[in-house]
C-alpha cells in the first residue's frame, strides 16, 4: 500500500483480492488505507442502514478495474489473494457482521439514534482527513471547478457533521424518547452527507458520460472507416481498373462524389416530394445510365403535384436525349419555381440539329416531351440549330391547392 | 467555351495569380492546366502562409479554396482585403453549400467558381475578375436568385436588397448556363452590359446587410 502524494490511483472496484465485489479493496486502494479500515467502515455503515445503499451505488457507479492495470500489483502478499475472493477472509466479515448484529438486536434495534450520530461523526472525521491528506486533496481538486472555496467549504461542511454528532449523541442521551429532535437531527445529517457526497458523486457520472462519450466516438469511427471502406477505396481500386476508359473513370468517379455528398449531408426525410431533390435524382440517374455530366441548379421549391411529375419524366427525356446525340461533356439543368409556374430547362453545347429535318414518326421529341407537356397544360419549347447546341425548355403551371 | 474568349483577346497584360488551397496535388494539377494562360506567382496552404504570400508577392489575383486549416478562404479575405482592397479573390470549393459560397462572396471574393471547372473555363474566369468584373457559375446564380427572393418582407434598403428585373434575367440565364456572350445575345444588349448587371448583382449581394441572405444560406446548408 505505497503512497504517492501527486498520483492517486482511480477509484476502481478491485477484481484482484476483492471479497464481494471489490469496492472495499478498491475505496482502499484509491484512499491509500489498509483495506480492513474501508471494510469495517462498510459494515459499521451497513448497520445504520445506510452502508448497503452506499455499497450499492458503488458497485453500480464505480467502473471495474481494467483487466491490463494488474502489472502495477508489486505487492507480494497480495499475489495470493489475486485469483478472486479470498473465503476465510469473507468467512472473518460476515462473522463480523453477524457479531455485531446480535450485539445491535441486544441493545435495542438497529435503528437505534445514538448509532446513527456515531456513524455519521465517523464519517465526518474521514472527510476532514481526507482533505489534510494531499494525495487526495489533488483528486478532490480535479473533479470540482472552484478550488479553494469548495475545499474550504468541504471542510466546513466536516466540521459541521461531527459537532452535529457529537450535540446530538449528548443530547439523545438525556433525552431518548423525542422523537421530533431525533428526525431534525437525521436530516440534518443527511444534509451534511449529500454537500459531502455530491461534488464526488458528480465526478463520478461525469466521469461516466466521457466514457460514454467515448464509445460513441469510436464507434462512429468505425463506422466511416467501414463506409470509406465499402464504397470509396471499392470505387478506387474499380477506377485503377479502368484507368484505359476515360468516360467510365468520370463515371465511377461522378457516382462515387455523388454518394459520398448524399452521406455526408443527409437529406431529410421527406426529400422526394418536392421538386428541387426530385429534380436532382433524375439528373442523377440519367447520369449514371449515359455517362455525361449534369449540373443541376434549382431555384425556389414546392411539392410535386401531376403536371411538375410529368414535367419531371419530360425532363427526364430531354437529359437522356443530350446525353445519348449531342455528343457533349456537359448538361446544364436549370429548374426554377415561380408562384404560378415550374419551369425547367435543359440545355447542351453539343451538335445540336434541324428541328424541322426530325421525322415524323420520331417520338422521342415529340410524343415524350412536347405531348407530355401539352397534356398536362404546359407547354415545351426546343431551340436548337445545328452546330449550336440545343435547349430544351418547359413548362407547366403549378395547381391551386 | 470558346465564345468567353473575348476579354482574352483585349491584349491585357497575363495576370499575376497567387494560388491558396490546402491541398498540394490539386494546386499543382491547376499550375499544370491553367497553362501560360496566368503567371502562377506564389501558393500557399494556410491562412497564415496565405496572407504572408499575398502580402509579399501582391498579385492580380488570388485563387482562394473556401476550407483552408485556420479559418477558411473567408479570414484570408477578411485579413488580406483590409490592407489590400486592390488585390482580387475568386473563389474556387468542391463545396457547393450555400453557406460556404454566400459566405465568401460577401466576404468579398468576385466570383465563385467549383473544382470541376475545366483549365479553360478557369483561366478565363481568372482574366475576367483580374479585369475587375465578376464571375458567377451557374450555381452561384441560382444561389443568389432564391436568396433575394426567400422573402416577403418589404426590403430595407430598395437600392440594395433588391434585384432589377433586368438582372434578374441576366442571372437566370447564367444559371441556365448561358455564358456572357450567349446571354447577351439573348436579351439584345452587349457583353459589357451584361458584365455591368452581373457586378451591381454582385455588390448588392456584398453589401446588402439584409438578414435573411444569411439566414437563409444557413437554413440552406446543403445543395
Amino acid at each position: 500500500m505505497t503512497e504517492t502524494a501527486s498520483d492517486t490511483p482511480r477509484f476502481y472496484r478491485a477484481r484482484d483480492g476483492r471479497l464481494v465485489a471489490g469496492v472495499g479493496v478498491g475505496l482502499a486502494r484509491h484512499l491509500g488505507i489498509d483495506p480492513v479500515v474501508t471494510r469495517l467502515a462498510l459494515l459499521a455503515l451497513g448497520f445504520g442502514g445506510i452502508g448497503i445503499a452506499v455499497y450499492l451505488a458503488l458497485v453500480f457507479f464505480v467502473p471495474p478495474q481494467p483487466a491490463t492495470d494488474d502489472t502495477e500489483e508489486t505487492d507480494p502478499e497480495s499475489v495470493r489473494e489475486r485469483k478472486g475472493r479470498d473465503i476465510s477472509q469473507l468467512l472473518a466479515y460476515l462473522a463480523l457482521a453477524g457479531g455485531l448484529g446480535v450485539l445491535f438486536l441486544v441493545f435495542g434495534g438497529v435503528f437505534d439514534p445514538l448509532l446513527w450520530f456515531l456513524v455519521f461523526g465517523a464519517l465526518g472525521a474521514t472527510i476532514l482527513w481526507q482533505q489534510a491528506n494531499p494525495a487526495l486533496r489533488d483528486e478532490w481538486m480535479s473533479a470540482t471547478v472552484l478550488r479553494s472555496r469548495k475545499s474550504w467549504v468541504r471542510t466546513g461542511a466536516g466540521v459541521l457533521l461531527i459537532v452535529i454528532g457529537v450535540i446530538g449523541f449528548l443530547a439523545f442521551q438525556r433525552q431518548l424518547h423525542e422523537a421530533r429532535a431525533g428526525l431534525t437531527f437525521a436530516l440534518t445529517i443527511l444534509t451534511g452527507i449529500s454537500l459531502i457526497a455530491a461534488p464526488w458523486i458528480i465526478g463520478l457520472v461525469r466521469e461516466r458520460d466521457k466514457e460514454r462519450r467515448e464509445r460513441i466516438r469510436n464507434q462512429e469511427r468505425a463506422e466511416l472507416a467501414a463506409h470509406i471502406h465499402d464504397s470509396v477505396l471499392h470505387t478506387l481500386t474499380l477506377i485503377q481498373r479502368r484507368a484505359d476508359d476515360p468516360r467510365e473513370v468520370q463515371r465511377l468517379a461522378r457516382v462515387q462524389e455523388r454518394a459520398l455528398r448524399s452521406w455526408l449531408y443527409q437529406r431529410p426525410a421527406d426529400a422526394e416530394t418536392t421538386v428541387t431533390p426530385a429534380l436532382e435524382r433524375v439528373a442523377a440517374e440519367v447520369e449514371e445510365v449515359h455517362g455525361v455530366p449534369i449540373e443541376v441548379v434549382c431555384v425556389g421549391d414546392c411539392p410535386i403535384d401531376d403536371g411538375i411529375h410529368a414535367a419531371l419524366r419530360a425532363a427526364r427525356e430531354a437529359m437522356v436525349n443530350a446525353s445519348k446525340y449531342a455528343g457533349t461533356d456537359a448538361i446544364s439543368v436549370f429548374g426554377e419555381v415561380d408562384p404560378d409556374e415550374v419551369l425547367i430547362f435543359i440545355r447542351d453545347r453539343g451538335e445540336g440539329f434541324d428541328l424541322d429535318a426530325v421525322p415524323e414518326d420520331r417520338m422521342g421529341v415529340r410524343g415524350s416531351i412536347i405531348g407530355r407537356m401539352e397534356r398536362h397544360g404546359g407547354s415545351a419549347r426546343i431551340r436548337t440549330a445545328p452546330g449550336e447546341g440545343t435547349e430544351v425548355q418547359l413548362r407547366v403551371p403549378r395547381s391551386k391547392e | 467555351m470558346e465564345d468567353e474568349n473575348s476579354t482574352f483577346a483585349s491584349g491585357a497584360a497575363i495576370p499575376r495569380v497567387v494560388i491558396v488551397d490546402d491541398h498540394r496535388l490539386f494546386r499543382s494539377g491547376v499550375r499544370g492546366e491553367l497553362g501560360d494562360a496566368v503567371d502562377v506567382i506564389g501558393e500557399a496552404g494556410d491562412v497564415d502562409s496565405a496572407v504572408h504570400v499575398i502580402s509579399d508577392k501582391q498579385p492580380d489575383l488570388v485563387l482562394l479554396d473556401v476550407h483552408l486549416p485556420g479559418g477558411g478562404g473567408v479570414e484570408v479575405l477578411r485579413r488580406v482585403l483590409s490592407r489590400h482592397p486592390e488585390i482580387r479573390f475568386l473563389a474556387l470549393s468542391v463545396s457547393d453549400a450555400a453557406e460556404d459560397v454566400i459566405g465568401v462572396v460577401r466576404g468579398g471574393a468576385r466570383g465563385y467558381v467549383t473544382k470541376t471547372i475545366s483549365g479553360k473555363e478557369l483561366a478565363n474566369a481568372i482574366v475576367r475578375v483580374a479585369d475587375g468584373d465578376a464571375v458567377f457559375s451557374p450555381r452561384l446564380a441560382g444561389f443568389v436568385l432564391d436568396a433575394f427572393s426567400a422573402t416577403d418582407a418589404p426590403p430595407l434598403d430598395p437600392e440594395l436588397d433588391r434585384l432589377t428585373q433586368r438582372e434578374r434575367e441576366v442571372l437566370r440565364l447564367i444559371a441556365r448556363g448561358y455564358a456572357y456572350k450567349e446571354v447577351a445575345k439573348e436579351l439584345f444588349i452587349s457583353v459589357k452590359t451584361v458584365e455591368t448587371h452581373v457586378s451591381s448583382v454582385l455588390r448588392k449581394l456584398q453589401l446588402s446587410n439584409r438578414h435573411e441572405l444569411s439566414r437563409w444560406a444557413t437554413a440552406r446548408k446543403l445543395v
